[in-house]
Formats: structure tokens, sequence, C-alpha cells
């Protein structure tokens, strides 16, 4: 009984497809990330248990997680809105650390006296510095790609490389806290509040490090769904990644849009350094990141751009960056989302192409 | 600070741009684009290291290294040619894939010393004054076949009737498979190609430029200075060739900049105070950039150099690609 593969173009893709296609990869990914585990001598399924329990086994690991998802959140719409007009900002890593510097020269400098001023103003202004800091890290590129067409994929990431070694400069030299390669830690007024500081009134929140941040990254994804949906900014954004000429033709500025979006998308990442030193560290230092600008990219591809899913995609991924730090090989996570990006553009062919299986007597009657 | 050291380390470490950059060259001429380079020549730099353990066998590493790099490469080419996903953004998985197969096969390889790839002097060229010693003394064969092969890599796609092929396949695919050239055949076996080199300059790396396994530290972003190189050098094997010795040498320049208590008449702030090295660290991707504004204004304004069909999927009868 011969069988036969049949492949014909879809016309259109049914709703739930999408979301089949992306819970299927990343299962099929994991299944396939143990299957490597095993190989180098690991026990996958026992190992499972455990970062179960390291991500997800009380409210205060759970918090943990929910602390690493916030920048993975905010970089996640940061690259969903430069994705959606298929501009790629790889740099996201790059702006969370100018976000990061930016937020700290309010407190480093200081920009106001930190004894006198009210909380909300410093952290405003953190914010505002990062976003700042974050939208010229993002200009940069996008004003090279609008004016001079110079790809955007490569400056994006060497800026990266350019902005971290700034900030080693400052940490090392100018900031350094008695020679270690820190700064000093920030003054309390420059702290995000954290579920932990209510500890008092509520004994639950005790230990509970949860911090402010994760609102911004709730109201960001808001944000830009808004933006996609009702505002004409986002309809030229889909506009010119869905069809550039058109979008010219249209009248759309396809150079302005460029520029804008790479800012905006700074600014987000930015935002994420911000929160992420005035929500946890509490001080400039080295390798503030795992490769959160990196990982927000899967987040965002994984999401399929939708602002929303960006959330519960940032939870999964932010427990795998926990999990990270448990396993060994250190690798493994980096592996895992390596195989979760593969199987997801592997699986967009099923979005395109009906396959069915026939059999050939079963073709011969139909035909 | 001595030209010939300069020009001798800027060969070395231009060898491994040199190949990289010619590998994405054929690739990116058979229309697709592979962004996964780093990755590729990490699991490259990590496979010819560890083979290079175990064989005892430097070559041996080697041919690992570049099966490596071809192999990743194909999981690209299935991805893009057959189910016609998107190209940048598979490039960008490659390269996380990549890095993590690097990372986790590459556990307990710090510290280890395999054999590595020998250097050799070329009798009589190395006699010539002053570029002798910097061009045909104390270098591994690689860095010899690296002089041979842009002019070879040029005449191939420029001269022969395979290279013709491959520059009508990233042209126009549908009139290059019109008359029977193999379209998905040839774009499989560029992307391979492009990932063998990929694998070989990884293993240039971590066997003879700077010997060793330092996880992400042992390419430390090349491959990425090599797609950047592609744009620059405008598809040119040759132009490729020159500019990775010109960026090779630049490096090695930065690094001599904080010996020198004087410099230039002034007193070396680098010599004073060590961190404003820093500085120096981001010279290389600076000049990427650099170099990136000058080749895509000089691409933007001949319209030459870039193959038509990059980045774009062909599907067989349909119209327009």
């Amino acid at each position: 009984m011969a069988m036969r593969l049949k492949v014909e173009k879809r016309v259109d893709v049914p709703k739930w497809l999408p979301l089949a296609t992306s819970v299927g990869s990343v299962v099929l990914a994991f299944i396939l990330g143990g299957i490597i585990f095993k190989i180098v001598g690991g026990e996958p399924i026992k190992a499972a248990k455990y970062l179960f329990q390291a991500v997800f086994g009380s409210w205060a690991v759970f918090s943990d997680t929910m602390v690493k998802a916030t920048p993975l959140i905010l970089i996640g719409v940061a690259c969903a809105i430069a994705f959606k007009m298929r501009l790629w900002n790889i740099g996201a890593e790059g702006q969370f650390y100018a976000g990061a510097f930016g937020a700290s020269l309010v407190v480093l400098i200081p920009i106001v006296p930190l004894e006198s001023t009210p909380k909300f103003i410093v952290i405003g202004l953190m914010m505002l510095f990062g976003m700042i800091a974050g939208a010229i890290w993002g200009f940069i590129p996008g004003y090279l790609r609008a004016k001079y067409k110079v790809n955007e994929i490569i400056t994006t990431l060497m800026l990266n490389y350019i902005i971290i070694n700034w900030n080693n400069f400052w940490i090392f030299d100018k900031w350094s806290d008695r020679g270690f390669q820190m700064t000093a830690s920030f003054d309390r007024v420059a702290w995000l509040p954290r579920l932990a500081d209510y500890a008092k009134e509520f004994k639950a929140f005790s230990g509970v490090t949860l911090h402010l941040g994760v609102l911004f990254g709730i109201i960001a994804a808001i944000i830009v769904w808004w933006i996609f949906k009702y505002s004409r900014w986002g309809y030229e954004i889909k506009l010119i990644g869905d069809n550039p000429d058109a979008a010219h033709y249209a009248g759309i500025s396809i150079s302005k849009n460029i520029i804008l979006v790479m800012a905006f998308s700074g600014a987000l990442a930015g935002l994420a350094g911000m929160s992420e030193i005035s929500g946890v560290v509490h001080r400039l230092q080295e390798s503030i990141s795992p490769g959160y600008g990196f990982t927000g990219i899967i987040v965002a591809w994984l999401a399929k751009l939708n602002p929303f899913a960006i959330i519960p995609v940032s939870v999964l991924f932010a427990g795998l960056i926990v999990a990270g730090r448990e396993l060994q090989p250190a690798g493994l996570s980096f592996l895992l989302q390596g195989i979760i990006l593969f199987m997801l553009i592997s699986s967009d062919v099923f979005l395109r192409y009906k396959i069915h299986i026939l059999r050939t007597d079963e073709e011969k009657e139909t035909t | 600070m001595n030209f010939t050291i300069i020009l001798h380390a800027g060969i070395a470490t231009g060898t491994v741009l040199l190949f990289a950059a010619i590998g994405e060259i054929f690739t990116e001429r058979s229309g697709i684009l592979n962004l996964g380079v780093e990755g590729m020549m990490l699991l490259g730099a990590m496979a010819g290291f560890s083979a290079s353990l175990s064989t005892g066998n430097a070559w041996l590493g080697v041919l690992v290294a570049m099966f490596a790099g071809g192999m990743l490469s194909l999981a690209h080419g299935v991805v893009t040619i057959h189910f016609q996903a998107d190209q940048v953004v598979s490039g960008l998985s490659l390269t996380f894939l990549g890095t993590g197969l690097a990372l986790v096969l590459g556990e307990g390889l710090t510290g280890q010393n395999p054999p590595l790839l020998l250097d050799y002097n070329i009798p009589l060229l190395e006699s010539i004054p002053v570029i002798g010693p910097a061009l045909f003394q104390d270098h591994g064969i690689l860095v010899y076949v690296g002089y041979l092969i842009a002019p070879l890599a040029w005449f191939y796609i420029n001269k022969t009737r395979p290279g013709m092929h491959l520059r009508a396949v990233g042209q126009k695919p549908s009139a290059a498979d019109s008359v029977g050239v193999n379209v998905y055949g040839i774009r499989y076996l560029y992307t391979f190609v492009g990932g063998c080199l990929a694998g070989l300059a990884g293993a240039i790396i971590s066997l003879s430029v700077s010997p060793g396994w330092y996880s992400t530290q042992t390419t430390s972003g090349q491959g990425w200075i090599a797609v950047a190189l592609v744009i620059f050098a405008q598809w040119n094997p040759l132009r490729a060739a020159l500019g990775g010795y010109l960026f090779g040498m630049l490096r090695r320049l930065i690094l001599d900049l904080q010996g020198p208590r004087i410099l230039l008449g002034f007193a070396n702030p680098l010599y004073i105070n060590s961190n404003y090295s820093f500085f120096l660290i981001m010279m290389p991707y600076l000049l990427t950039i650099i170099a990136l504004i000058f080749g895509s204004r000089a691409v933007a304004k001949k319209r030459a150099g870039s193959p038509s069909a990059l980045g774009l999927p062909y599907v067989r009868g349909e119209r327009g690609k």
C-alpha cells in the first residue's frame, strides 16, 4: 500500500493553526533538547522535574521567574514593532545596556539632588534618560539604514559590542566602587518599588522580589497593541512591512518610519535596561543581561509579533533563563532557544501549505 | 610598533575573515543569505579543537570543523530552500543553534592542549625585504592557501561555467531553471560550501591564530564582521581578501597602541590608564560600521554587486521571482 505526499497551497489559514504550530514547535524543541541532554550524559526527565520546581515551584521562585520575564516583555515588544516593519533590530541587547547607562546618569552624576527629590521624580527621570539613551542607540542604525541603506542587522549588532565596552569603561574607571568592577549601590530613592517592600503590611509579600518594572512591560504591550490595531502609524508600519512599494505609492515616508520605529524600539529596550538596574541590580555593573536582547527576538517571533502573546511567552523563556542557571552544561538553554526558533520557522510551512497523505490506490479512485 | 609585525599578524587574523567572507560570498551569490556565520564559525572552532584533541591530528580537526560548519548550514538550507522560511530569521536561529551546540559540546575544552597547526616558511619568497618576513614566514599552511583562494574564487565565479550557473541562480533563478539549471541543488551546494568555509575559519582561530577554546570569546563577533565584509567587498572575493587583511592589520595595530610610553610625541594615555583600552576594543566594531557605510553607498550608487535574488525563496512554477 504505497503512500504519497500531496502538497497544495493554503488559501486561508484556520485561526487555531498559528497557535498550534507555536505550541508544537516548543514541545518538539523540548523533546529534541532532552535527547541532546541525554546524549551529553544528563537525565532529562529528572532534570525537567527539578527545573520545573526551580522555576514555578513556589511564589518566591515564580516571582524570580517574573522578574526575569520583565525585561523580556519589554524587549519582545520592542522587537515586535521593528519586525512588523521587517526591520531587523538585533541590537536590543545594546539598547538595553544604553538604557541602563542613561538611567545610571541620573543617579551617578547626579542630575537631581537625591536626598531632597521625591522618589517618583527620580524614578521618572531614570525612565526618561533610559528611554532616551536606548532611543539614541536605535536611532543610529535607523538613520544609517534610511539615509545610506546600511544593513541594520550588522550595525545594530556592532553597536551592541560598542556600548558594552563603553559601559565597562565607566564601570571600571570613573564610577568604579573602590576598584571593584561595579558602581556603588544606588541610593534607595532610585530603587523601583518591590512587593517585598510591603512585607510589613502583607505577610505573603516577604521575600517576593517582583518589582514595578513588570507593569512597564504590560503597559508597553497594551500601547503597542493599540498602535497596531487602531493608530494610523501602526497601519503604516504594517503596510511598509507587507508591501513597501504599495506604501511608497500611498505616500507614506519609508525613511521617516524606519528612523521612528528604530528609535521607538530602542526606547522600549532602553526602558528594560532601566527597569533592570533600578528594580533588580541597583547599580551599574558588567553583565547585567544573560542575553535578554537576543532571547527577546525569539520571544517576539514565537508570539507571532502579537504584543499580548509576548507576555506568556516571556514567562516561559524567563523560566528557561532561571533554569539555565541550574543547568549544566551552561549552553543548553541557548541551544534550546535555537532549536525552538528553528522548529518555529520550519513549522510556518504548515501555515502556507496543506499536506495530505494519500494512498496511491485512493488517488486512482479520485482521478 | 613595527610594520612587519603588524602586517604579519594582520595577515594571520585576516585569513580567518577571508575564509568566512569568501564562503558567505559563495552562499549569497546563489541567492541564499546566511547570517549564521558566527554560529557556524563557533561550532567549527569548537569541533576542530575537540577533534584535534581526541585524534591527536590537527588536520583531522580542520576536516571535522569544515564538516560541522557545513552540516549546520544545511539546516539553514532545508528551512530556507524547501520550507521557504524567512532567510534573516533562519540565519539568526542558526547563530543561536551553533552557539548553543558549541557551548554544550565544548564543555570542558577550555585549558586543553591539542596539537595545533604548524607554521612554515616559504623558501626564496621569505627573503624578500619587508614583506617577505611578514607574508612568507611563520604562517600556517592555511594562510598560504588563503593567498590563492581569493583569486581562485574570483576566477571560478566569473570565468567558469559552474560559476556562471551560480551567478544565474542568484540573479534570476526562474531563467536559470528554464534552461535546465538545478536551482535547488545549486543553492544547497553553495550553502554547504559557505558553511564548510565558515567552519574552517573557526578552526583557523582555535587551532592556529589564537589557539584555545574560550566559549563565545573564541570568535567574539568575527562571523558578523565577515558578513559585513561581504557587503563592503560588494560580493567580490578579491576585495574581500583585501578587506580581511586590512581589518586584521587594524586589529593588531589597535593592540600595539597600548605598548609605547610616548605616542606621536605625547604621553600615551593608553599606557597611563589601561581602562582606556575599552575604547580600543570598540574600534573593530566601529570600523565595521564605517566600512559598511562606504560599502553600502557604493552598492547603492552602482546598483552592482548584490545578487538580485538574494534573500528571496524560489518556488518552481510561481511567477515573478
